[in-house]
């Protein structure tokens, strides 16, 4: 296997060895199942460029806490249950749909989502709506890369957002308590910003099932579940498009779903977070320490637009 | 049968290992914890210890509260009048839990701040009822002994205690109300609570032309039927 490493940064630098050696057996195991369901790509990414993305030196999350405290409806409502659910999951075949109002609609199969542009590795923190948070290495592309592609049209001022859903494999979906498929969504400003990423991996591999295999959206400055996971379609569309938490509850989960420690979720306070590993809240971020969308917003009121 | 459940009921040691039992789900959550502040590691905690310890303490809390109230149902029906031996223990086991739920919230999400509690407490709808529901099962545990059984008189105690149906249903609408939509959980307790309360609804209608009578025919104070 090609293993190729960023030279500056080392995991070892900022994860306890002891977390490399869970990893390790983990990756063994995740690699047997892959084997068994016939997976095409679970394992090791090779040419990842390293980028200056590091979310402020923040200290990165283990593995074993991005892989086993999931939110992933689909799979369960407990926080343990994707890592259960997820292991069997089908990702290959897969294919991923671009279209809608775009010049250049495009069918995407697993081998090509990773190569649509070239892949770099982005430390970025992530920030759920239950006030807990990460920081994960991702591996992935700008989103803008996949739009320029496929060329919206004038038209386009929206992107559409649908994750994979098939009730036989998410047999535990049908008690989530929210329509599935899952859908998202962006303005096409937003979804053209360069810190709007699609995902393909984590800590140097292929995205574990539960983290949203074979590919998914993150949109490190709104709340995590913007970021949505397994994705099979992409719609560029001129209304702003529905979306699953905003359709459940209205007046808790907004469009713009922004991180703003000043507007309240009616049943909490969003002016703190614990960080996964920490025993204390520490002060969450104005959109989630990442001050360079803000003229995305210029002008809007943010308490109306939550 | 009946006998023999009795006797087990009735010995010492049977209450002595109801206790341990009772304390289980506290070690559960009290070792790990050590183990975290001292090594900084505890898997048995998953991923967000804190969240963990909340949810499992409120669980219990509601567990007990509900175990509580199916003493009396249960003595009735199985004619074990010594089930009534645990009823106490079961309900301080409940204020138990909810305290440590309480701090745990208090001191790892609030920091001890006062001000940030009452800003929750009078905001947040689940945090009020749920703060309601504590309030409420103080007295209870104050009272709880059999000094405070006499002092106040069995009528007026019982009529005390039978705050705890509100403070049940106060937890099951704090659950309710918190969950994000997966409300499968707290429906399975609202229903349990339910059924406990249809039975003693059902118990109080059968009795309500002998309590008549006994009103009518005597004014003297009534002799105290057990406790319910």
């Amino acid at each position: 296997m090609l293993i190729r490493k960023p030279a500056d940064l080392r995991y070892s630098d900022v994860t306890p060895k002891q977390m490399y050696i869970n990893r390790r057996s983990f990756l063994a195991g995740s690699l047997a199942l892959g084997a068994l369901a016939g997976a095409a790509r679970a394992g090791k990414l090779s040419d990842v460029k390293k980028s200056s993305y590091d979310a402020g030196g923040d200290k990165l999350t283990p593995l074993e806490a991005i892989t086993h405290y999931n939110n992933f409806y689909e799979f369960g409502t407990d926080k343990s249950d994707p890592a259960e659910n997820a292991k069997n999951f089908r990702t290959s075949p897969w294919t991923l749909k671009v279209e809608g109002e775009v010049a250049k609609p495009k069918t995407f199969d697993l081998d090509g989502l990773f190569k649509i542009a070239p892949l770099e590795e982005r430390i970025y923190r992530h920030r759920c709506t239950e006030r807990w948070s990460i920081v994960v290495p991702w591996i992935g592309f700008p989103l803008s890369a996949l739009l320029q592609q496929v060329e919206p049209t004038s038209k386009a001022k929206y992107v559409a957002f649908e994750t994979y859903y098939d009730a036989k494999q998410m047999p535990k979906g049908r008690w989530a308590g929210i329509e599935f498929p899952y859908v998202e969504g962006l303005r096409l400003d937003e979804a053209m910003h360069p810190l709007a990423l699609l995902a393909v991996g984590l800590y140097g591999d292929t995205l574990p099932n539960q983290d949203g295999a074979p590919i998914r959206l993150v949109v490190p400055w709104k709340y995590g579940y913007k970021s949505a996971k397994s994705l099979v379609k992409i719609r560029l569309v001129e209304k702003q498009p529905p979306t699953t938490w905003n359709l459940s509850a209205p007046n808790e989960y907004g469009f713009y779903s922004n991180v703003n420690p000043k507007v309240d979720h009616p049943r909490w306070s969003q002016a703190k977070e614990r960080r996964l590993g920490e025993l204390l809240n520490r002060d969450t971020l104005m959109f989630n320490g990442y001050p360079e969308v803000a003229s995305l917003y210029a002008g809007m009121d943010l308490r109306k637009y939550y | 049968m009946n006998k023999l459940l009795g006797k087990i009921l009735g010995s010492r040691w049977t209450k002595v290992v109801a206790f341990a039992a009772c304390l289980v789900p506290f070690l559960l959550l009290l070792l790990p914890f050590l183990k975290l502040l001292t090594t900084g590691n505890a898997p048995e905690l998953g991923a967000n210890p804190v969240e963990y310890i909340t949810h499992k303490t409120g669980d219990w809390t509601i567990r007990f509260l509900l175990i509580t109230l199916a003493v009396t149902p249960l003595r009735k029906i199985l004619n074990q009048p010594r089930l009534a031996r645990y009823r106490r223990m079961l309900g301080l086991f409940a204020f138990f839990y909810v305290c440590l739920h309480f701090m745990t919230w208090f001191i790892l999400d609030k920091s001890f701040s006062l001000s940030d509690m009452w800003a929750d407490v009078l905001k947040r709808r689940f945090i009020t009822v749920g703060m309601l529901g504590l309030a409420m099962l103080i007295p209870l545990a104050v009272t709880s002994t059999a000094g405070w059984v006499r002092r106040l008189g069995f009528v007026k105690w019982q009529r005390l205690h039978r705050l705890i149906y509100f403070i049940a249903l106060a937890g099951v609408i704090h659950y309710y109300w918190l969950v994000k939509s997966d409300v499968r959980l707290p429906l399975m307790y609202g229903a349990i609570l339910a059924v406990l309360m249809s039975y003693r609804f059902f118990v109080w209608k059968q009795a309500a032309p002998k309590r008549a009578a006994t009103r009518l025919a005597v004014k003297t104070p009534s002799t105290a039927s057990l406790p319910d």
